[in-house]
């Protein structure tokens, strides 16, 4: 019984750090999928990018942790801005299929590239020292970082709802998702929304790619191998709302854990058959609006 | 975009539609040690077909298509090592069972769209993957399934260490799977297949049987992906995991879309000249090979919609206008 139970505690609590991990990296892609109505399957490449960017920031360069990653995000969301305005726009009003290849598209392209530039092997992962060992709660350890992870992604995601709830910045980006002919005949300057929300997005996939460097190794294949789980948060959760990602993100990650630990000869199968009974069920997404 | 096909279209077959069954033959001729290589590029058209009928004339987006090609691929493989070497039975079963797999899953998915769709679409590929991984008394599991031979086709063809059987094996079910689905594309059922891809809404309201369409399409398809995952299983007596693999279903969209979405015969040249390109240069400069498709791809979806049928067309329409 006891055993039970820390495993009980252990499995609910490396299930929440993957989970606020999948939150991070999909995020973004569930508020431009509601606002542009964009089916961006590259956008795990972000999420790639972050982590390689930190990952050779600290080896190579011997930047400092906190430093690493901000420059991540900042390095991530000003690329993808470049990409919105001038291949991404050129997308909006076209068909799902062009949008779909033209993201596979940029995933082949990325995934050469960083076979290229890193060679085809996982990046080895570093933790800075303060961040490492173990704390004790409750008669249980618990891995410092991964402590850090979710105190740290939960502060991002309640700033995320502070700034789509209370900002006027987030007005206008709700208003947009709600009716966007009608928010840009109020004067609303939809073009530039987008393109900020994206960079916002693939940011904040970037700082999952790089803080979740322990958690979903860094390697070319990432984009593709990991693709199915990113999507599978947007679809379960719903599209442009911040609530549903954060819910459906939490609830696979711990499934998905329960799942690798207790009927490991499953594998993912079980993940697999909850998302599509999920989607026949509400094919909108559990916080989806329905359309 | 111009499309084959339609209710009032001629459909009877042009002269011009008789060039790829020649070149396949010329090809068996010219360049017999070529011919393993032949066969595979065969079973892709014929894969490429299958999705060419539900995604360039039903309009419905799938990453999941290589489902039903590994199914029928595992299929074959299975009643080869367990039941009987006869490839025909094999082709059979595996196109059978590919095809009530498709029945029942487009039953379900097909009353979503968009987002959901193509999840749903990801996830099937996905459970069938891991069903194929974990299975491994049935399946082999991550080694693959091999080790099995079999009889002469009828008890006549014998499969060759040349590829030559297996090569013409190919070329006839790809024949009549093209026969087939041509009478299916220039027939009242191919036009309401069009139809519901160009304007889904209307279609309701002209009273047309929408999602059934769309069902018997998708099954259909799937039962053509499935004949060429038997194929391929059979021509290389083997079968492994990649068969099932998400990555297959992409490769698969890049190849129907080089050549030209919803015109039978992008699904030709599409794989013809992804596939020898791959042989010619993916062993040399496997990252360049990558970076350069998906570049070939950003640039098709932003200047050549029609792929390299749709450019061939657009060069021609040029030429009449200038004469």
């Amino acid at each position: 019984m006891q055993d039970f139970l820390s495993s009980l505690v252990n499995v609910a609590f490396h299930g929440i750090a993957y989970g606020m991990i999948l939150y991070l990296i999909s995020v973004g892609l569930s508020v431009t999928m509601g606002l542009m109505g964009f089916a961006n399957l590259a956008h795990g490449v972000f999420a790639m990018a972050g982590g390689y960017m930190m990952l050779s920031a600290m080896s190579g360069l011997d930047v400092p942790f906190p430093l690493a990653i901000v420059g991540a995000f900042v390095a991530v969301a000003l690329a993808s801005m470049v990409l919105e305005r001038f291949l991404y726009s050129r997308l909006y009003s076209a068909g799902e299929l062009e949008q779909v290849l033209f993201t596979i598209g940029l995933i082949f392209m990325s995934v050469a590239l960083a076979r290229l530039v890193y060679g085809p092997l996982p990046q080895p992962v570093f933790i800075p020292g303060y961040l490492k060992g173990q704390i004790h709660l409750l008669g249980s350890g618990f891995p410092a970082y991964r402590v850090f992870l979710i105190v740290f992604s939960v502060a991002l995601a309640g700033l995320l709802w502070f700034g789509v709830e209370r900002t006027r910045w987030g007005a206008m980006v709700r208003a947009t998702v709600d009716y966007r002919l009608m928010a840009q005949s109020l004067g609303i300057n939809t073009a530039r929304l987008f393109t900020l929300t994206f960079g916002l997005g693939s940011g904040l996939a970037a700082l999952g790619g790089a803080l979740g460097a322990e958690i979903i190794a860094v390697q070319p294949t990432y984009p593709f191998e990991h693709l199915v789980y990113f999507l599978i948060v947007v679809a379960v959760g719903g599209l442009g709302s911040l609530r549903g990602p954060f819910v459906a993100a939490l609830l696979i990650g711990v499934f998905d854990t329960a799942c690798k630990y207790w009927v490991p000869e499953f594998g993912s199968f079980f993940i697999y058959v909850a998302t599509i009974a999920v989607l026949l069920w509400r094919p909108e997404g559990l916080f989806g609006k329905a359309t | 975009m111009k499309h084959a096909g339609g209710y009032i279209a001629d459909s009877r077959i042009r002269a011009i539609e008789w060039l790829p069954w020649a070149f396949a033959l010329l090809c068996y001729y010219a360049a017999p040690s070529y011919l393993s290589l032949g066969s595979y590029i065969l079973t892709m058209i014929l894969f490429a077909l299958s999705l060419d009928l539900i995604l360039g004339y039903g309009g419905i987006i799938t990453l999941g298509h290589s489902a039903y090609f590994g199914t029928g691929a595992y299929v074959a493989g299975i009643v080869a090592v367990r039941l009987t070497g006869e490839p025909l039975v094999g082709l059979l079963a595996g196109a059978l069972a590919a095809g009530v797999l498709g029945l029942v899953t487009g039953m379900i998915i097909l009353r979503t769209r968009g987002l959901a769709l193509l999840m749903l679409t990801l996830a099937i590929t996905s459970v069938c993957f891991e069903v194929a991984n974990k299975a491994t008394s049935l399946t082999g599991g991550a080694d693959g399934l091999g080790g099995f031979s079999l009889l002469p086709i009828l008890g006549l063809f014998r499969f060759d260490m040349f590829g030559k059987t297996a090569y013409l094996y190919c070329l006839a079910i790809l024949f009549a799977s093209w026969w087939l689905v041509r009478k299916l594309v220039y027939s009242p059922f191919g036009a309401s297949l069009t139809g519901v891809r160009e304007n889904n809404l209307r279609m309701h309201a002209v009273g047309a049987p929408v999602y059934q369409r769309l069902v018997a399409s998708y099954t259909i398809s799937a039962t053509l992906a499935g004949l060429a995952g038997a194929l391929l299983t059979q021509t290389t007596q083997f079968v492994g995991l990649n068969a099932l693999g998400f990555q297959l279903s992409g490769e698969l969209i890049v190849m129907l879309v080089l050549g030209g979405v919803g015109r039978i015969y992008g699904a030709f040249v599409g794989p013809l000249v992804y596939l020898v390109l791959q042989d010619y240069l993916a062993k040399r400069f496997p990252e360049y090979w990558y970076f350069g498709i998906g570049a070939m791809l950003v640039l098709v979806v932003l200047f050549a919609r029609g792929g390299i049928l749709g450019i061939i067309d657009a060069g021609i329409l040029r030429l009449r206008r200038k004469s």
